[in-house]
């Protein structure tokens, strides 16, 4: 009998415990070399589209919530902006900074998740643990603020459901102070090992002409060296009166593009996103926050398409309206969909583990991917 | 050896037959490292583990069952000797329900073979360590076994990689032991032992006994040795940042994925009484074994007596020391790439190894 080889297919998820969440990865695999990885969706598919369409406008903003359960508060600003656009009122100055606020808050909790369980990826549980115990201040702060921790519920279509509690802004100052020497430790302990740096470096480089042609954008996009950030290129709410920088990948350990770069990013950005914080809180304007929430939420008859920038790229709202108190087409541009299309370009040639490392580095939330 | 003929002489004694007092001499004395040393120690290492990672991570780890969580293992070992021993239809029976039982046989044997005191030693055979590195290759069958006769990809990768990963790196193992061979001449561990007494001057990183020039010659060298051997015992034992064959992010625990119940345990066991095996094994040969660096209370009481229990005491506390590096090195480190693992072996520890041992054999030639 003759003897021959054969591909090897192996199946990753939906129950595994780095595909963070119901993801299925089909492998084919010589040997333990990757030759082919395709990615099956639908697990945790809710019809959230198809439901907007049978609730009013203010209905939906739960459901946003959902989506990217890591960055609630992302999500319900997106779905705010878009619905004001489409009904042409003007903010209260208080309102936008309290969601700008929320918004970068909400950012460093999130890229703390993905840099944590990226941690644990590779195999240090520590640095999981220590990203979840600072995570676990900010929702203390969500909690004053609105009494929820994951699925808030707080950013109404023209306002906020509740105004700050009296101690936010304190606590919030409190908690920059305490946070920058956390990152500065997240650095030494993990972006500076050696092992750390063995694993990511050089593993699933994603060209710039790849990631633009792939529609990629988010931590992704500027982990391989493009300055695109919507906050500064599409201005929404206020976000142009602050000064921050956009992080980029410099392959400081590696090529450009390297899962190293888009980990490195994400922890850039929380320094960004605190020095946002700072100078929202500094500039804190007193007002309502509850005054322009309209009563009867009705649109005009049209369509608009507007995004933001949340922490996994870029989270776009097309709504169309028929006149009605409910929508009549909702259509979610989910970043972590877009950016989950790439795996089989990344992975290939690469082995089993780096699967692991470049899904980390691509860092998707289920709930967005599905809907 | 003393507690072997202790035990002789008194069921001789009683029953005047020398064959049941060889045979209950023998079991007795074969049991006691498992009753007295691995078991409880298991236990302890367990727990410890959950507490030193816990509050490595701003945790207090287990608090519910006894003071601060110390009967937790306990808890967990009687769940486990409950729980249904699932073999699922398509995994081949008889290997799956062998592999487990060679695994930790093949860890138990090495307790054989070490030095615990003066006075008690399993087996005090002349190729003392050449028997363990032979004992521990037991481990890499069970764990081929398992991951064969899961019959599931995930096992059957990891018990590959466990195989590669133990083999090459037995090579550094054997070459650094060379090495300790060449300079005190013998393989009998409690030879090696009683070779280091007196102070930790007289230990093996430090050059060995006397006072030679070759001593402080050697003391560079025996540095790199033991770190080569650390390193290399690590990967033997499958700890981070070498557990890839345990790999839970990739491969949700490699070979023993399927195994529940109290096979599972035996894996678990295996696993803690290797740490500590490895770890006495590299304070036999590094740091004087039962010996103590600071000469014995026993001498200075006149109670001789009391030598044998200080000197298993130093013994233990050697191991858990080194115990106690590996969980440390576990919780703060992450996890290597199989080839990247393979290079590290192939590329850097034999060669450096190996230069090691042929400049420490010219040292002893000169």
């Amino acid at each position: 009998m003759a003897i021959k080889t054969e591909e090897m297919v192996l199946n990753m998820g939906p129950q595994h415990p780095s595909t963070h969440g119901v993801l299925r990865l089909e492998l084919v695999l010589e040997g333990e070399i990757i030759q082919k990885v395709i990615p099956h969706i639908g697990y945790l598919h809710r019809c959230f589209e198809k439901h907007c369409e049978a609730m009013t406008y203010p209905q939906v903003i739960p459901y946003t919530d959902r989506m990217d359960y890591l960055a609630a508060m992302g999500n319900e600003f997106g779905y705010a902006i878009t619905v004001e656009k489409l009904l042409g009122i003007q903010l209260p100055e208080r309102v936008e900074y309290i969601r700008v606020i929320m918004g970068e808050l909400q950012r460093i909790a999130s890229h703390l998740v993905a840099i944590g369980t990226y941690g644990a990826d590779i195999g240090a549980m520590t640095p999981f643990l220590f990203a979840f115990r600072d995570r676990e201040v900010i929702l203390n702060l969500f909690e004053i603020t609105c009494g929820a921790r994951m699925l808030y519920n707080y950013i109404w279509v023209g306002g906020l459901s509740h105004d700050l509690h009296p101690d936010f802004v304190r606590l919030t100052r409190e908690f920059i102070k305490y946070f920058r020497p956390k990152i500065v430790e997240m650095n030494e302990l993990l972006s500076t090992n050696r092992i750390f740096i063995e694993r990511t470096a050089n593993v699933g480089v994603l060209p710039l002409e790849t990631a633009i042609n792939f529609g990629i954008t988010g931590p992704m996009l500027r982990g391989s060296g493009f300055k695109w950030d919507l906050r500064r290129d599409d201005t929404y709410s206020v976000y142009n009166k602050f000064d921050f920088d956009i992080p980029v990948g410099e392959g400081k350990v590696g090529t450009v593009g390297d899962c190293w770069d888009r980990y490195y990013v994400r922890i850039l950005e929380m320094g960004e996103s605190l020095k946002i914080i700072e100078q929202a809180l500094d500039q804190l304007p007193e007002g309502d926050v509850t005054s322009a929430i309209p009563k009867r939420i009705k649109p005009p008859v049209g369509s608009v398409y507007k995004r933001v920038e949340n922490p996994r790229g870029e989270l776009g709202y097309f709504i169309i309206s028929n006149g009605t108190t409910s929508p009549f087409r909702v259509k979610v541009r989910a970043p972590s969909f877009v950016n989950l299309g790439i795996m089989d370009v990344l992975c290939k040639n690469h082995m089993v583990a780096d699967v692991i490392a470049i899904l980390g580095s691509v860092d998707i939330v289920l709930g967005e991917v599905d809907r | 050896m003393i507690i072997y003929d202790f035990l002789y002489k008194f069921v001789f004694n009683i029953t005047q037959s020398a064959a049941i007092g060889d045979i209950t001499a023998m079991i007795i004395s074969g049991a006691l490292p498992l009753l007295i040393l691995v078991l409880p120690f298991t236990l302890v290492a367990v727990w410890l583990e959950r507490k030193v990672s816990a509050h490595m991570q701003d945790r207090l780890g287990p608090m519910r069952t006894g003071s601060h969580g110390w009967l937790q293992t306990v808890a967990d070992l009687i769940k486990l000797l409950q729980k249904e021993d699932i073999v699922a239809s398509d995994n081949d029976r008889p290997l799956f329900n062998l592999a487990p039982i060679l695994v930790f046989a093949g860890s138990y044997l090495v307790f054989a073979a070490l030095p615990f005191s003066s006075a008690y030693i399993g087996s005090n055979i002349d190729l003392g360590i050449i028997f363990i590195i032979a004992a521990s290759g037991f481990v890499v069958a069970g764990i081929l076994m398992a991951g064969w006769s899961s019959n599931n990809k995930y096992s059957l990768l990891g018990a590959m990689r466990s195989a590669a990963q133990i083999i090459s790196y037995e090579i550094p193992t054997i070459l650094v032991i060379l090495t300790i061979i060449m300079i005190t001449g013998t393989t009998n561990l409690r030879t090696l032992s009683e070779m280091q007494t007196g102070h930790f001057w007289n230990w093996m990183i430090f050059g060995g006994a006397g006072l030679s020039l070759s001593k402080f010659l050697f003391i560079p060298f025996m540095l790199i040795g033991f770190v080569i051997l650390y390193i290399s015992t690590l990967a033997e034992v499958n700890r981070t940042p070498f557990d890839i064959p345990e790999a839970e992010s990739e491969l949700v625990s490699g070979y023993h994925t399927e195994y529940s119940g109290m096979k599972f345990a035996m894996f678990f066991l295996a696993e803690y009484a290797n740490m500590f095996a490895v770890s006495a094994i590299v304070s036999a040969i590094f740091f004087g074994g039962y010996q103590s660096p600071i000469g014995y209370l026993g001498n200075t009481l006149g109670l001789p007596w009391m030598i044998p229990i200080e000197q298993f005491l130093w013994f233990a506390s050697k191991g858990v020391f080194f115990v106690l590096v590996q969980m440390w090195l576990r919780w703060t480190l992450p996890r290597l790439r199989v080839d990247q693992l393979m290079a590290l072996c192939w590329k850097y520890l034999i060669p450096i190894a190996f230069v090691n041992l042929i400049i420490v054999g010219l040292i002893t030639v000169l």
